[in-house]
C-alpha cells in the first residue's frame, strides 16, 4: 500500500474507550463534556452565533424589502412623513448605540484579558446605553401616539406635514405658501353647485363644481415659482399648482404606510434591544459568579456580536427613516 | 498590529492570558484600545457626515445613494473591527457576505417585480375612482 493514511486503524486492546481527556476538563470547569478543549468549544459557539446573525439579517430583510418597495413606488409618502420624525433624537440614539457597541467590544477585550472589574463596568455601561436608547424611543413613540401618527387604520394625524416645525425650518417659503393657501380655503369654504347651473356653457355631465373666488396675485406668483411650490408638490401636499384653488391642500393617499413601516422596523429593532439587555444582564450575572475569564469568554464574545448586529441595523434605519430628502 | 493572544493554553502551570504572552497560535484576537477608540471616533464622525450631507440637495436619488454609502462604510467598520472579522476565520466573513448577497437579491428582485406591475395598479385605481364617481 502506497498511501500510509489509507491503512485501516486497528482497534487494539491498548485503545482507550474514549478520547475524552478528563484532565483538560478538570482544569476547565466551563468546558462542556462534548468538546475536546476550550478552542473547540469557542469555535463551535462562534459558528453558531454567526449562523444566527445570518438568519437575523434575512429576518430584517423582509422589512427592508417593504421599505424599498414603498419608497420606490411612493416617494411622496416618505417626503411628507419624515418631517414628523425628529432627526436630532435619531442622531442622539445613533451615538448612544455606537457608544454601546464600543463598550460591548471593550467588554470582550476585558473578558479575554481576565480584567473582571473592567468587564463588569463595560457590561453595566452597555446596559445603561441600551436603556437610554429605549428611553429616547419611548419619548418618540409617545409623541407619535399623541399626534395620531400611527400605522394603518389608526392613522389620524392632528397636524399636516407643512404645519410641522421641521418643514417650516427646511422650506420656510413653501410653509408660508401652504399657510396662506390654508387661510384662503378657511375663508372660502367649498360651495358646490350642480353641474346644470344657470351658466349655459357648463356641460350637464360635468358633475358638482367647486366655486371659489380667484387667488390673490401674490399667491398665484408663488404657485408659479418652482422653488417655492416644489417641496409642496414633492411631498404630495399640492397635486397640481394650476388646480390647487379647486383641489385644496392634500395629503398623500398612503401616508399611513410610512408609519406602518416606521413602527414595525423600529419596533422589531427595539425588541432586539430589549433581548440584548436580557443577554447582557445574564452575562453580568455569569461574570459576577466568576464563570468568565481568559479560558471562557465565548458567551461575552457571542453576546457582543449579537449586540453589534443590532447596531448595524440601526446604522441603516437612521438615514432611511430620519434623513429622507 | 495584529496581536493574537494565546488563550486556553493547556500546559500545566501556564500563565493565564496576558498582553505579554502573545503569539500567532492563539485562537482569538484581542483588539487594542487605540483601535477600539479610533474606530468609535470614526463612526461618530461618519454619523456627523451623513447628517451634514442632508443639508445639500443632490437630488433624491443621490442623497439616498450617499447616505447608503456612508452607512455601509460604518457597517463595514463595525463588522471588521468590533466584530473581529478582520482577524477571524474567513468563513465567518463568508457567512456575513452570503447574507448580504441574499438580502440584495431579495430586495432587488422584489422592487423590480413590483415596478413591473405599477401601470396595472394605476389603471385599476383610476377605473375604481371613476366607478365611484359615477
Amino acid at each position: 500500500m502506497s498511501h500510509a493514511h489509507a491503512e485501516p486503524v486497528e482497534h487494539g486492546n491498548d485503545m482507550p474507550d474514549s478520547l475524552h481527556d478528563d484532565a483538560v476538563h478538570a482544569r476547565n470547569p466551563m468546558l462542556a463534556h462534548h468538546f475536546d478543549d476550550p478552542r473547540h468549544q469557542f469555535e463551535a459557539g462562534k459558528l453558531g452565533i454567526w449562523l444566527f446573525l445570518v438568519t437575523e439579517i434575512l429576518f430584517f430583510a423582509g422589512l427592508f424589502c417593504a421599505y424599498a418597495i414603498y419608497r420606490s413606488q411612493h416617494p411622496e409618502v416618505f417626503r411628507w412623513a419624515h418631517h414628523f420624525l425628529d432627526w436630532k433624537l435619531g442622531a442622539i440614539n445613533t451615538v448612544i448605540l455606537l457608544a454601546s457597541s464600543l463598550t460591548a467590544a471593550w467588554a470582550v477585550r476585558c473578558a479575554q484579558l481576565g480584567q473582571k472589574s473592567g468587564l463588569v463596568a463595560n457590561i453595566v455601561l452597555t446596559i445603561i446605553f441600551a436603556c437610554g436608547f429605549l428611553g429616547i424611543k419611548y419619548v418618540e413613540y409617545s409623541h407619535k401616539f399623541h399626534d395620531g401618527l400611527l400605522p394603518g387604520k389608526y392613522f389620524a394625524p392632528v397636524e399636516e406635514a407643512w404645519e410641522t416645525p421641521a418643514f417650516a425650518h427646511k422650506h420656510p417659503e413653501s410653509a408660508r405658501l401652504a399657510h396662506e393657501l390654508a387661510e384662503y380655503f378657511a375663508k372660502n369654504p367649498v360651495k358646490t353647485v350642480s353641474g346644470a347651473s344657470s351658466n349655459g356653457n357648463m356641460a350637464a355631465a360635468a358633475g358638482p363644481v367647486i366655486v371659489r373666488p380667484a387667488l390673490a396675485p401674490e399667491i398665484e406668483a408663488k404657485l408659479r415659482n418652482p422653488e417655492v411650490v416644489g417641496p409642496l408638490v414633492d411631498a404630495g401636499i399640492i397635486e397640481n399648482p394650476r388646480w390647487v384653488a379647486a383641489e385644496g391642500l392634500k395629503r398623500p393617499a398612503q401616508a399611513y404606510a410610512f408609519f406602518s413601516i416606521y413602527f414595525f422596523m423600529t419596533g422589531l429593532h427595539g425588541v432586539h434591544v430589549v433581548a440584548g439587555i436580557i443577554v447582557w444582564l445574564w452575562l453580568l450575572r455569569r461574570t459576577l459568579r466568576g464563570d468568565i475569564g481568559p479560558r471562557f469568554f465565548g458567551p461575552v464574545d457571542f453576546g457582543a456580536l449579537y449586540w453589534h448586529l443590532v447596531d448595524l441595523v440601526w446604522i441603516y434605519l437612521f438615514p432611511l427613516l430620519y434623513l429622507v430628502s | 498590529m495584529t496581536r493574537t493572544i494565546e488563550i486556553g493554553s493547556e500546559e500545566p502551570g501556564a500563565p493565564l492570558a496576558s498582553v505579554e504572552n502573545i503569539g500567532e497560535t492563539g485562537y482569538s484576537h484581542v483588539i487594542s484600545l487605540p483601535i477600539l477608540l479610533g474606530i468609535f471616533g470614526a463612526l461618530i464622525a461618519l454619523t456627523g457626515t451623513t447628517v451634514a450631507v442632508t443639508q445639500f440637495d443632490l437630488g433624491p436619488t443621490w442623497n439616498l445613494v450617499v447616505a447608503m454609502i456612508v452607512a455601509t462604510v460604518k457597517a463595514s467598520l463595525v463588522a471588521a473591527f468590533f466584530m473581529h472579522l478582520l482577524w477571524d476565520k474567513r468563513f465567518n466573513l463568508l457567512l456575513l457576505l452570503s447574507a448580504v448577497l441574499f438580502l440584495v437579491l431579495f430586495l432587488g428582485i422584489s422592487v423590480n417585480d413590483r415596478s413591473e406591475y405599477q401601470n396595472s395598479i394605476d389603471a385599476f385605481n383610476q377605473a375604481k375612482d371613476s366607478a365611484i364617481a359615477k
